[in-house]
Order: C-alpha cells, then sequence, then structure tokens
C-alpha cells in the first residue's frame, strides 16, 4: 500500500488534472461550437440552420421546435451529448410499440447530412442553450 | 340481425357484380343522401348533403352521441364511409380499417390491420396520413403507407386482392383516398420531396391487375399525351414535358398526385393536380418542368390526357396543385358553363370549363397573396411580382415576406360547393414566409428539398386562418370567418343552409350558410384535420369527423410560427398549438337529441 499509495494519488491526480483539461477543452469547445455576434451567426451555425431546415424540419419541426410528428430537439439537445447525437443521425432509432410509430431514419449515407454534423450540432446546441430564437438566423457579414 | 342485414345487402350486391356496372352502382349511391359512400361525397367532389334535419334552426342542439378511439395517434386526415347499416373508419399508419356496425352503435364488425415495414414512417412527408378508404363493387381499396393497394371484402374485411404500386426505397408512399370509376380503381403517389416521379395508376377493380398509368413528367408515351391532348384550346407540342427540363431531370422531376380525384360521368373524363417539381430550389431545374403544378383531365379506360392546364410554371415555392378539382355547374359572368373550380396553393382560386380546359376566372381568394399580380388570361401564367421571386432572387439569398406561404393558401383540406346557394365553402391557410433557395444533391429515397423557409402570419393580421364563402363566377369572397389557425378540415355544405368544418384546436363548428355566422361548437378530443361527413340511419342524420391533429399543420405549426421574439406574441393567437390539443385519433359522431 505504501507503494500504491502515492502511486494512486498520482494517478488520482493525473485523472483530476485530465479531467480539469478536458473539462476546460469541453468549456473552449462550447465557446468555438458557435459564435453568436449582435444576434447574428457564423458560417458554421447558419449552415447548421439551414441542413437541419433541409434533412430534419420535416418530422421535427421548424427550428428544432418539434411537432405533433416527432420531438423537439432543442430539448433533446439538453440532454444528448454530441457523441449520442451523432450516434443517432448516422445510425436512426426506432421505437415501434402499441403507444408510438417513431422511426428516425440513419442518415449514415446521406451526404448533405453526415457532411454537417458538427454544424447540425452547433445550431441545435446554440437553440437549446436560449444563444438562438426562432427563424432564419441572419449571418455574421449580412 | 347480422344475417338480416345480409340478406338487405345481397341483391345490391348481385346488382353490382358485373365490373362495368359498378360505375352506375356507384353514381347511384353517391346521389343517396343518406349514405357516404366516397371520401368526397361524391364524384362531382361537392362534398354537399341534401340531408336537412339538421338546419341553421336545430344546429344549436347537436350533440355528440357516440365515439370511437382509432388507437393511433398520428394525424387524421380524411373521413369514415357509409355503405348501408356500415361505417368503415381508416387509420394514418399502420393504416388499420374499423367496419362498424351503425345498427349496434359503432360495434366493431370487422378490422384489417396491415403490417407494414415501419422504415416507411420516415420517409412520408408530413406524417403518416391517410386520406381514407374506397367502396365499390362490394369491396373496400386501402392504398397503404408502403404503396400496397389492398381491395377488402367489405362484408369480412378479407383481402380480395393487393398490388404494389411503388417503391418506398425510392420516398415513393401513399396517403391519397383511391377513387373508383367504372371498373377500375384509381390512384396516385406521394414523394415530391424524394423525386419521385408523379404517376397516377389505374388498376382493375375485379383483379387488380394494372390498366394502365400515366406519369405526370417524362416523354409523351409515359405521359400518355396524344395529338388530341390540349392546353388553352390548342393541341400540345410533341415531347411537352421532355422540352421544359434540362437533360435527364424530369426522372427525378416529382409532380406528385397525392391529392383529390374526381369524375366526371357525361364527358368521361377524371381530373386531378399534381405537386411540385423537385427540389424545391428553382434554380437547380431550369425551364417550366411541365406538367407539375397542372391540373389534367384524363380519359379513365385508356388515362390518356384530353386537356392540361400548368398553374404555376416553374415553381419557386412548393404551391403543389393537387387541391381537389370541384365540378360544379355554375354561371360564369352570366352564362351557364359546366366549370372546374379548384383552390390552389397558390392563392388563385380558378374557375375552368371542364370540357376544354379554358381558363374563365383566376382571382385570389386570400387578398395578401402577393407572389404574383394576375394570371394573365390569354396565356394562363401568372405575373410573378419579382421581388417575391425565388429565382430571381437567386440561390442562397433569402427572399422575405412571400405570401401564401409554402403550405399554400390551402392545402389539401377540401372545400364544399353548394348548389342550393352556387357558393363554394373554402378552409384557408393565412400565412406567410420566407424562403431560401440553396444546392442539394439527390439520393434516392432521400429528402430532396433545397430550400429554408420561416413561417409566420401576414403582416398586420392575427389570424393564420379563414373560413370563406367564394364566388367562382365572380371570383370574389363573400364573407370570411377569421380562425386563429389554419383551417386544416374538409368542410360539408348541406340542404340545412348550414356549413360544417373543423379546427385545429379540435372545434366542429356549424356556421349560418348565408352569413358565416357561428351556430354550433364542440371540442373534440383532438385536433381535426379530418373532413365532416353526414348520413343518415333508421331516418335519422347525423354528422361524422374524426380528430387527431398532425399531417403538415401538426409539424408546421405545433410549435407555434416563426418570428416569436417580433413581439406578436403579445396577440396570443401565436401560441403553439400543443397549448390547445394534443395528438389522438377518436372518431365523433353527432346528432339531435330524440
Amino acid at each position: 500500500m505504501r507503494v500504491l499509495a502515492p502511486l494512486f494519488r498520482v494517478v488520482s491526480a493525473l485523472v483530476l488534472g485530465a479531467g480539469l483539461v478536458l473539462a476546460a477543452e469541453t468549456d473552449q469547445s462550447a465557446e468555438k461550437l458557435y459564435t453568436i455576434t449582435d444576434g447574428k451567426v457564423d458560417k458554421k451555425t447558419f449552415n447548421g440552420w439551414r441542413r437541419y431546415t433541409q434533412s430534419c424540419l420535416r418530422c421535427h419541426g421548424p427550428d428544432g421546435a418539434g411537432s405533433s410528428y416527432a420531438p423537439s430537439l432543442v430539448d433533446s439537445a439538453k440532454q444528448l451529448t454530441q457523441d449520442e447525437f451523432n450516434d443517432i443521425v448516422v445510425n436512426g432509432r426506432t421505437n415501434v410499440n402499441a403507444a408510438s410509430e417513431n422511426v428516425m431514419p440513419p442518415f449514415g449515407e446521406v451526404e448533405d447530412v453526415v457532411s454537417y454534423l458538427d454544424d447540425i450540432w452547433a445550431y441545435l446546441k446554440a437553440r437549446a442553450d436560449g444563444a438562438l430564437g426562432r427563424g432564419r438566423p441572419p449571418r455574421i457579414g449580412d | 340481425m347480422t344475417s338480416c342485414r345480409f340478406w338487405i345487402v345481397a341483391p345490391v350486391l348481385a346488382l353490382v357484380t358485373g365490373a362495368a356496372s359498378a360505375n352506375d352502382e356507384l353514381i347511384k349511391l353517391s346521389k343517396d343522401p343518406n349514405q357516404w359512400v366516397m371520401p368526397t361525397g361524391n364524384y362531382a367532389n361537392t362534398r354537399y348533403s341534401e340531408l336537412n334535419q339538421i338546419n341553421k334552426d336545430t344546429v344549436k342542439n347537436l350533440r355528440p352521441l357516440w365515439t370511437f378511439s382509432t388507437g393511433v395517434l398520428r394525424g387524421h386526415e380524411g373521413g369514415p364511409l357509409v355503405v348501408g347499416d356500415v361505417m368503415y373508419v381508416h387509420t394514418p399508419f399502420p393504416n388499420n380499417v374499423f367496419a362498424l356496425d351503425l345498427n349496434k352503435n359503432g360495434q366493431i364488425l370487422w378490422k384489417y390491420e396491415p403490417k407494414q415495414d415501419p422504415t416507411v414512417i420516415p420517409v412520408m412527408c408530413c406524417d403518416t396520413v391517410n386520406r381514407g378508404v374506397a367502396y365499390g363493387d362490394g369491396k373496400i381499396i386501402l392504398a397503404q403507407a408502403d404503396t400496397t393497394v389492398v381491395a377488402l371484402d367489405a362484408k369480412t374485411g378479407q383481402p380480395v386482392w393487393s398490388v404494389k404500386n411503388g417503391d418506398p426505397k425510392k420516398g415513393e408512399t401513399m396517403t391519397n383516398a383511391p377513387l373508383v370509376v367504372k371498373d377500375k380503381v384509381i390512384v396516385g403517389i406521394s414523394g415530391g420531396e424524394f423525386g419521385v416521379q408523379g404517376h397516377v395508376t389505374a388498376y382493375n377493380l375485379k383483379d387488380g391487375s394494372k390498366a394502365w398509368r400515366a406519369y405526370s413528367v417524362g416523354p409523351d408515351d409515359q405521359i400518355l399525351f396524344d395529338a388530341n391532348t390540349t392546353e388553352l384550346g390548342k393541341p400540345v407540342a410533341k415531347d411537352s414535358s421532355l422540352k421544359t427540363w434540362q437533360g435527364d431531370q424530369w426522372k427525378i422531376g416529382g409532380g406528385d398526385t397525392w391529392g383529390w380525384y374526381s369524375y366526371d360521368p357525361q364527358l368521361n373524363l377524371i381530373y386531378y393536380g399534381s405537386g411540385n417539381p423537385s427540389t424545391w430550389n428553382p434554380a437547380q431545374r431550369p425551364g417550366d418542368n411541365k406538367w407539375s403544378m397542372t391540373v389534367f383531365a384524363r380519359n379513365p379506360d385508356t388515362g390518356v390526357a384530353k386537356w392540361v392546364f400548368q398553374m404555376t410554371p416553374h415553381d419557386e415555392w412548393d404551391y403543389d396543385g393537387v387541391n381537389e378539382m370541384i365540378l360544379a355547374d355554375i354561371k360564369v359572368k352570366g352564362q351557364p358553363v359546366k366549370a372546374l373550380v379548384h383552390f390552389d396553393r397558390n392563392g388563385f382560386a380558378y374557375t375552368l370549363n371542364r370540357e376544354t380546359g379554358a381558363v374563365l376566372v383566376a382571382e385570389k381568394f386570400d387578398p395578401k397573396v402577393n407572389w404574383a399580380t394576375h394570371v394573365d388570361m390569354q396565356t394562363g401564367r401568372p405575373e410573378v411580382v419579382k421581388q417575391y421571386s425565388t429565382q430571381a432572387q437567386g440561390e442562397d439569398k433569402n427572399t422575405k415576406g412571400i405570401c401564401p406561404a409554402a403550405l399554400g393558401s390551402k392545402d389539401q383540406q377540401p372545400a364544399s360547393f353548394s348548389p342550393k346557394t352556387g357558393l363554394f365553402y373554402v378552409p384557408t391557410n393565412h400565412v406567410c414566409m420566407d424562403y431560401e433557395p440553396f444546392k442539394v444533391s439527390y439520393t434516392a429515397g432521400q429528402p430532396y428539398v433545397g430550400a429554408t423557409l420561416s413561417m409566420y402570419p401576414p403582416q398586420g393580421d392575427n389570424n393564420l386562418g379563414n373560413f370563406i364563402a367564394w364566388d367562382a363566377g365572380s371570383g370574389k369572397i363573400v364573407w370570411s370567418d377569421p380562425e386563429p389557425f389554419s383551417v386544416w378540415s374538409g368542410a360539408l355544405s348541406t340542404a340545412g343552409d348550414i356549413v360544417f368544418y373543423g379546427t385545429l384546436e379540435g372545434y366542429l363548428k356549424a356556421v349560418d350558410i348565408q352569413s358565416g355566422k357561428e351556430l354550433y361548437r364542440f371540442k373534440t378530443p383532438s385536433g381535426i384535420i379530418g373532413n365532416v361527413n353526414t348520413y343518415t340511419h333508421g331516418g335519422k342524420q347525423y354528422i361524422a369527423v374524426l380528430s387527431g391533429v398532425g399531417g403538415w399543420a401538426g409539424i408546421g405549426m405545433a410549435a407555434g410560427l416563426t418570428k416569436d421574439t417580433d413581439g406578436l406574441g403579445a396577440v396570443g393567437a401565436y401560441k403553439a398549438l400543443a397549448n390547445y390539443t394534443q395528438l389522438g385519433g377518436v372518431l365523433t359522431v353527432f346528432g339531435l337529441p330524440e
């Protein structure tokens, strides 16, 4: 134990340290996820809105707000990690039973979606964080 | 009791076993106001009933008498049929069909529950709706989401024949109600948002074998045009569709046929409209994109087109032309005309001569319509306003303030025509949009949209819908009742001098046919996007309607409209539909107290 104890301390410190670094990185990437200045969004977030509208709106409603057909992604983005989000979009999800008939198709092969997963996530996170309202977001430089 | 009913039905069926006489049977049945034998009420799609027990004096006493839960939650469009003592109720996906015994307060005689691959669900644009079943020759015809067309024995619910009309893997699905004409079943196809080349197909009622198929876009032998096919009285030239597309874009060109069908037995023509050209990005498909957005008159025996009329050449706004074609003999500018009246998504109400396809009247049925100033009566073309042209503004440019929005001044929810008043009663949308087209790539079975849009009410207004009375002879609104939400329910007018319609909050309403004054309302369990019908049983008049919010209305509006930061929220009318109603499929049958 004598040997192990300091080791443990070192390891846990490392883990803790790594955790801090990771958290800091996450925070940083969260800041970079989208940029909104004076109500105007960066190119990436705008493209996320556009791709959302192209491929997701028909079921999830305008602006990620949800519909009578599929859940609000503004709410989902509050619960999900980006990895979970990516997994559902790429592989789809089926929930068919007596009470519901929800089927999310896999978008893994759809160029206009998989190429822009980060952008769509950025847009939805901006909506989920309350940083962005409904409708077409104006672009920085518009 | 059951055997008694069969004895009554049997002679009727015996009369109609000859395939060709199915037409005569249906013509006869559809003229009997005691029954409701086709989703549109009759071949002319008038949704008018001679019944008058429930009238402007008695309707205040109307009350729900019995209800039936369909067990399905999605958007419930269309409405039930009543043939003899049996009511046939359909549901959205999985497209169950119930035969209910009207002698026993709706006890289930049989049910049909198709097994369908659930992967079809997300391929359906804008909810898994179905607009109803058809009856003919002792069969109930169902068009399933997965494009299976199945004929069920009306007495037992057992399948008689079944045929596959398309491929959901390519985005082909079915939502429309079939129409039985003579010895054939006419069906369309959905999939305009997936680049599906739209088509109409006739199957033989007897055995389901294919009689003909006519595409909306493509070469003449696919669209079934011949030397006698005309537009505005002149023969269309050879390759009339191909010449209006770049390369082979017509193959993924849309023009889908998911709306309503009508039939004139005297002229022997069926009428319907085609939907949007694919994609929504007009810059990607130069040309007029014929024959998308077109009214078709075809011979039901051969499928050959007699005449066509394209309402929105080179669509830039998603103004599908699929809304119902109402056949009415009315006076236009003092002259009696065999007219076809059509309230298009593009905001213009067209009165055509249904024998020749000539345009007689084309006027805005919502004064806020702004994308075109007028329709040129010589060419039939709309005069597009450059400011609202998403083609002129260009790709990646946000064209603002276009009225109507993509869902149109009216969508598929059918209007009604009263021969008693000579007027049309029309459920409408009152919504505008911003539209920004952008480049997209085509992948089979994947959305092929290519435009973003934001929807909001017209400037200065606080209602998203109107229920209007329309004079198709002069092209004028007679009265207009504002509604907080789009009216997404099919109307019913009756000889009782009243008009019925449902609202998205879930109200069944009856209004005075002369003034539009509300006479009755009842809040059903969910929003109404179904169509109201009426029939008698045991000599007593009933009103039936499906509730179950959903469809494009449920998707485009459930969350409320955009621009919620513009202070419109203060008005209160723009709150999310979800604050008023929840999902749930229920049939409600109304009647007067004993």
